[in-house]
């Protein structure tokens, strides 16, 4: 393809919006499955060929269509698929094997008939092509917009879903101040974690004088426990690329570089794939749809080192140096890459940019609360029903994500808290679970919103042992620069391993505070300044768990193996010599047929007896 | 310990390829060394005297930016690399006892090669397939919702090769 100015665009745009919503006139049944990481692991190819057999025996192969799309959101019941049959509603399954693909092609598509069993609902309404009605749903998509919907590795549809027209919009219609002025009407601020506005990034970078400016986007996204950032890359690359080009523009900027983990190979390979793509349509590279504005991007990797979120250790490691942070002022935006003026923003920020340039800041900012506008998407996983990526307004309540989207806590347990902000965050419990959700409201229940991880932990999870493992991971990426946050940090995770071992004593907890507190103030970056925050937040709303592992020796979650013991229930035991022969140790003796016993002092608390007994015979106290 | 010298260490016509069309762009170093990796699955010594000659920089600074990164390997993993995801919600779901289970498995510990070369295991930060929790990725192949009893099964897909 060649290069296309303003009105080939355009052109190329109406064709290809007849095409992606023509299908239907044509009678062509359409398939659309999810290929993101989570649908290719649980199995979404294999669906793939299951659905292209079945279609070739039932010899309806040349009338229906099978395209790729990305993560729908739906993680839990993965493969998910989306069937559009002439004549009847769109209807979203999930748990999709190649059994149910077959059922699918002879029930739905031949028949008729919906395979109840596997539908799943919609979760939010289309912004690009739906008139507004957000009550309908309790999701509203705006940075997932294409996910689920567009093949990602065809530019084409990304162009007929209104793809590219903030850009064109943004270059022949409105000057760098107009597009900086709409981004501070909508509100937008930061979604990487800190919330800072973003027209206020843009301007100080444009202000600044200088011939070379870049755009950076991070896309380091290195919380355990959230894949926001991947999911949209793998689902929708093009609108990171439109995002940053537009900013390009506004500032000046001539060169963008994406810094992505290395750990997301798909992700990279798509931006590949669309960055290939919008050059050859002139989207991206010299004169940009026949304009005199010239920008390019290019991919550096991370190599797995979560202080690199932090922009100022990111920009070392884009000039090819350890990660480390360095002290603020001078900002990015005065003296980024290679010391020149620089605009960072994450993945989330700019997905949301062509929305705004297109439907206008006043749009933007009338969605959400006072104090944050727009949508914030959470990646939410642990203990809950339908964990999966989920985009709600601002404003939402923690009740209304966790019980309505979420469903609520399997297997019958009870809810205990929610971790919001990963390593740097910390919990809400459940008083607080009808708070609007914004960045005001979390920080003054001692969590942050962070990048979007939220965590649900229900009564089986010791709040000891989970800031323990968030200090464990702390202290393994903290960079060694400065004290606070080095010795700091390792000081904390001693103390919790004190405690999680039985060995805690009281003024413990102040020690921990003490030092929190500390680090909070002189550490050099967020990570250190953040990292007390998981345990100064479950001591203050559980430090009865503390103490009861520091004064009763118990783990009321059972999960702190120094503090509990595995006995055999005498009633319960039938003698079947089950556990005796499994125990690594050797430790369990008794008779076939009598009652076992453990010897205490040689048990290791492997729980392999609990695993295998079949009477439920072996008590955890 | 491998005993290759410099001059024995191949490296392949695209890596030498690679390393020309970035050896002038500022900020190369991780660039290449994720490419190096991806040629020997680890970075060699001699590889990084290699890259240290090409490049004109000095070995410390290599070394310090291979250690700095997690991602950077110094030995060389077994033929198929068992990456057990300690993310938070595969934490919460059981990460640790997979890493034990494949430890009694497989008779060696976190980080450690089996005898015959076949398997090593490896603890990593968060792969991002938090709704499938906990998992596993070998060869790139992400294995979810496992837990003790799935891992034979797991590990004989990499049995017969």
């Amino acid at each position: 393809m060649s290069k296309l100015n303003r009105n080939e665009l355009k052109a190329l745009r109406e064709d290809k919006k007849k095409e992606f919503s023509s299908i239907a006139a044509n009678n062509d049944t359409k398939i659309i499955i999810g290929v993101g990481t989570c649908g290719v692991a649980a199995g979404a190819r294999e669906t793939e060929s299951a659905f292209l057999d079945e279609l070739k025996i039932q010899n309806i192969s040349n009338t229906t269509v099978i395209s790729e799309t990305g993560c729908m959101g739906l993680c839990h019941v993965e493969p998910t698929i989306e069937v559009i049959v002439p004549g009847m509603s769109p209807v979203i399954y999930g748990n999709v094997n190649e059994k149910v693909a077959r059922e699918i092609v002879k029930t739905h598509i031949l028949d008729k008939t919906v395979v109840t069993a596997n539908v799943f609902d919609r979760p939010a309404a289309d912004i690009v092509n739906e008139a507004e009605s957000s009550s309908d749903y309790k999701q509203y998509r705006i940075v997932l917009r294409n996910c689920g919907i567009i093949d990602p590795e065809k530019i084409n549809e990304y162009i007929a879903r209104d793809g590219y027209m903030a850009l064109e919009k943004a270059v022949f219609e409105m000057t760098g101040d107009d597009i900086i002025n709409e981004m501070k009407i909508s509100g937008l601020r930061g979604r990487g974690g800190a919330g800072f506005p973003t027209w206020m990034k843009w301007n100080f970078t444009k202000q600044v004088e200088e011939e070379f400016k870049y755009i950076v986007c991070n896309a380091d996204e290195g919380d355990p426990g959230a894949y926001m950032d991947r999911s949209t890359l793998e689902g929708d690359p093009h609108s990171i690329l439109e995002a940053m080009t537009i900013a390009g523009y506004s500032i000046n900027a001539k060169k963008g570089y994406i810094y992505i983990r290395a750990e997301y190979p798909l992700a990279i390979e798509r931006l590949k794939i669309a960055m290939k793509q919008s050059r050859e349509l002139g989207l991206l590279g010299d004169n940009i749809l026949g304009s005199d504005f010239c920008f390019d991007i290019e991919i550096r990797l991370g190599a797995g080192a979560f202080v690199c979120g932090e922009e100022t250790a990111l920009l070392e490691s884009i000039e090819g140096e350890r990660g480390m942070p360095n002290p603020r002022p001078p900002f990015p935006a005065v003296k980024g890459v290679w010391g020149e003026p620089t605009i960072i923003n994450n993945v989330e920020t700019w997905a949301s940019i062509p929305v705004i340039i297109n439907k206008g800041g006043e749009w933007f900012s009338s969605i959400g609360t006072e104090d944050t506008r727009g949508t914030k998407v959470f990646a939410l996983t642990g203990k809950v029903q339908n964990s999966g990526l989920v985009e709600v307004p601002m404003g939402t309540t923690l009740r209304e994500i966790i019980y309505d989207i979420g469903g609520g806590i399997p297997n019958g347990r009870e809810f205990k808290a929610v971790q919001t902000g990963g390593p740097s965050g910390g919990v809400i419990t459940k008083e607080y679970l009808d708070t609007p959700i914004d960045y005001k409201s979390l920080q003054e229940l001692g969590s942050i919103m962070g990048s979007g991880g939220m965590i649900v932990l229900d009564e089986d999870d010791c709040m000891v042992d989970v800031s323990k493992f968030y200090l464990g991971f702390t202290i393994d990426e903290s960079c060694g620069k400065c004290p606070p946050c080095r010795v700091g940090g390792r000081s904390l995770y001693n103390i919790l391993d004190k405690i999680t071992s039985g060995k805690g004593v009281i003024e413990d907890l102040d020690k921990l505070k003490e030092i929190g507190a500390t680090m909070q103030k002189a550490s050099l970056c967020g990570l250190g300044q953040t990292s007390p925050n998981p345990i100064l937040s479950t001591l203050k709303y559980f430090e009865e768990e503390y103490i009861e592992h520091i004064s009763d020796k118990k783990c009321r979650a059972k999960k702190c193996k120094a503090l509990i013991t595995f006995e055999v229930i005498p009633d319960a035991c039938t003698g079947c010599t089950l556990c005796a022969r499994k125990c690594p140790v050797n430790t369990i003796s008794g008779a076939r047929k009598e009652v076992h016993f453990i010897n205490q002092d040689a048990c290791i608390k492997c729980g392999e007896c609990f695993d295998v007994c079949n009477f439920d015979a072996i008590l955890i106290k | 310990m491998s005993v290759t010298s410099v001059e024995e260490i191949k490296f392949s016509d695209e890596l030498i390829s690679f390393i020309s069309d970035w050896k002038d762009q500022p900020g190369n170093l991780i660039m290449i060394l994720h490419r190096v990796q991806e040629e020997f699955d680890y970075i060699p010594r001699e590889a990084a005297k290699k890259i240290s000659k090409m490049l004109n920089v000095s070995m410390s600074k290599i070394y310090g930016v291979i250690t700095f990164y997690h991602y950077f390997k110094l030995e060389k993993p077994g033929k198929h690399n068992i990456q057990v995801c300690m993310g938070t919600a595969c934490y919460l779901k059981g990460g640790e006892d997979l890493i034990d289970e494949l430890e009694n498995i497989l008779g060696i510990g976190v980080n450690q090669v089996t005898e015959d070369g076949k398997f090593s295991i490896e603890a990593v930060r968060c792969v991002g397939c938090c709704g499938l929790a906990p998992v596993v990725v070998i060869g790139g192949k992400v294995f979810g919702k496992l837990n003790k009893k799935k891992l034979p099964e797991v590990l004989a897909n990499f049995e017969d090769e």
